[in-house]
């Protein structure tokens, strides 16, 4: 099966952040960035089913400036056969502007399935699979758990709220990944050695027009530093009193 | 002033709860915009139409009845068409749907459709202008909050469920009915199965109360002490850590955290929880945050506003016994 894997490069999700000069951005310095986890579980995702079903091709895709090449290596070196940069000086957080870039360049790629991570963490948005699937009339399945891919149909299970639902779907499809699917692989040193030969291109993005921008960004409020009001059994009557005179929850 | 296109979402044919905090939202934007209506959409099986009364009654002023059975299930290209055309048809402002797992499928769709910019998982409405809408929006698990703006006449807005409390809003509701803008049968996915959880259970979204359980609890079987101290509460919901579903004492459902799901309720109690960075991620804004654990030094206990050192396993029956008791004498 020809596979599109669209991924994202953001910062390691244990960082303490800091906000940057400008305001409307964090401050990268210091800051180790990677492929986004649920973008990861994709390309592992794509890997598999090219892996079980015989001869295919697994193709990355990253929106954003050079920086990105080194995220798409990286999905190389774990087994995809090629990349693509859509070039931009940087990802705005506008979601749309960015799934009509993707789109541009995979409608005409004759894509069985086109992957994504269930949201990317920093925007934590969730916008830009689920619209590429609608601006290339594909069917969609968001934030699957499971999904399995046979004779040109595919099935998929997503969690609901307390329930879950197990749906089908045709092909052409973007499904977009939730974690519990696949563990990453870990590239070997071949991998490694392997993706520096793949041909990765890079061409400009066709974004569609930003119309949502960060105006500012700020880090939480802190919590008041934590308490603690006694040990064992002894301290429930304590609790209770607190709960209810104080937190006034109970 | 114009016009709020809110979805209210539906399982079969009953109401959710993120329905009635859409409409809230919806009426708060209204309202921000000058006094306009609101206007919501319900669409499902025959006897979806019963949902109108309760959805005026927190403060929609006309609802769109659309009724098929077909619609038994959530069907997310029917539901996507026929807000888009609804929304094509009349003059709003924006359309408000939930950030759940129907509105991550329909959002998009809309937006696309309508070609209107969208901004998602919002906590907070702030501004709003003819062409400006601003929002609230926390990105990095948590970790930072956005201020986003979207700038357009019509704007998709979906709205984090745990972020708006339902407020009623007494209107009596006109009726219209509308047909899917798309044929059912037509649809490229299909349900095939809704496995529902417990009954009765209360989404972890909607729950003002949360007790979870982490690995403290030993073993699986011991989580019934979680759910009782729950079951004490009457509106508590259960949650737990990544590590318990991973290792599947729990459905993966129930986890909170960076990768799961992402709650505020009036109170958390984490039992048994030492509080890794990717599980405060997901309850750090709780109101009010109670810990149990036998580390003093656990992380957990930075950010408990009530803290008790010592076994899980001894203390939360004592808890349940004394909740039930403080219930039992209100």
């Amino acid at each position: 099966m020809k596979i599109a894997v669209c991924i994202k490069r953001t910062p390691d999700s244990e960082s303490r952040f800091k906000i940057g000069a400008s305001s409307t951005s964090i401050d990268e310095a210091g800051l180790k960035f990677d492929i986004d986890d649920f973008a990861s579980y994709a390309v592992e995702v794509a890997l598999q089913i090219n892996e079980k079903q015989g001869p295919g091709e697994t193709i990355i895709y990253a929106v954003g400036p050079d920086s990105v090449q080194e995220t798409l290596r990286k999905a190389m070196s774990m087994g995809a056969d090629r990349g693509v940069q859509l070039k931009t000086d940087s990802v705005p957080h506008d979601g749309l502007a960015v799934a009509k870039a993707l789109a541009a360049e995979l409608k005409t790629g004759g894509y069985d399935l086109v992957l994504f991570g269930k949201h990317a963490f920093d925007t934590s948005s969730g916008i830009v699979g689920t619209a590429v699937a609608e601006l290339l009339d594909f069917a969609c399945v968001t934030a699957a758990t499971k999904l399995d891919i046979a004779n040109g149909r595919g099935t998929a299970r997503r969690e609901l709220e307390g329930a879950a639902e197990t749906v089908e779907f045709a092909l052409p499809a973007v499904v977009t990944i939730d974690e519990g699917i696949a563990r990453p692989r870990y590239p070997s040193l071949k991998g490694i050695m392997a993706a520096k030969k793949k041909p990765l291109e890079t061409k400009p993005a066709q974004l569609g027009e930003v119309r949502v921008t960060v105006k500012s960004m700020q880090l939480p409020p802190e919590r008041a530093a934590g308490r603690i009001i006694g040990e064992g059994a002894a301290a429930v009557p304590e609790l209770i009193r607190l709960l209810q005179t104080e937190a006034k929850v109970l | 002033m114009s016009n709020i296109l809110v979805f209210a979402e539906t399982r079969g044919a009953s109401l959710r709860k993120i329905a009635l905090k859409a409409v809230t939202a919806g009426r708060a934007l209204a309202d921000a915009s000058g006094g306009g209506e609101v206007h919501a959409m319900v669409a499902g099986p025959s006897g979806v139409a019963a949902a109108a009364q309760q959805l005026g009654e927190y403060g929609a002023d006309v609802v769109v009845v659309v009724e098929d059975a077909a619609l038994v299930n959530f069907n997310r290209e029917v539901v996507a068409a026929t807000l888009a055309a609804r929304a094509k048809a009349g003059s709003y402002r924006a359309v408000v749907i939930g950030f759940s797992a129907q509105g991550r499928d329909v959002g998009p769709r809309v937006a696309v459709k309508l070609d209107a910019p969208i901004v998602t998982d919002v906590t907070e409405i702030g501004a709003v202008t003819a062409d400006s809408l601003t929002v609230t929006h926390p990105g990095y698990a948590n970790k930072v909050i956005a201020t986003l703006e979207a700038k357009g006449p019509l704007v998709v807005v979906s709205i984090r469920p745990s972020a708006i409390t339902a407020q009623p809003a007494a209107r009596t509701a006109k009726v219209e009915t509308m047909a899917p803008a798309a044929d059912p049968a037509a649809s490229r996915i299909v349900v095939k199965e809704v496995t529902e959880g417990g009954k009765g259970t209360i989404d972890l979204g909607d729950a003002p109360v949360i007790v979870s359980g982490g690995r403290g609890l030993k073993a699986p079987e011991n989580f019934k002490l979680v759910e009782d101290l729950a079951a004490a509460f009457g509106n508590a919901a259960v949650g737990a850590t990544r590590a318990v579903t991973d290792d599947g004492w729990r459905p993966h459902s129930d986890q909170i955290g960076q990768t799961g799901r992402q709650v505020s309720p009036q109170l958390y109690i984490a039992v048994g929880i030492s509080g890794a960075i990717q599980h405060l991620a997901g309850m750090r804004t709780s109101k009010t945050i109670v810990a149990i654990n036998k580390d003093k030094d656990a992380p957990i206990f930075k950010v408990a506003d009530y803290g008790i050192v010592g076994d899980a396993l001894e203390i939360v029956p004592v808890l349940t016994k004394a909740v039930q008791e403080a219930k039992a004498g209100h």
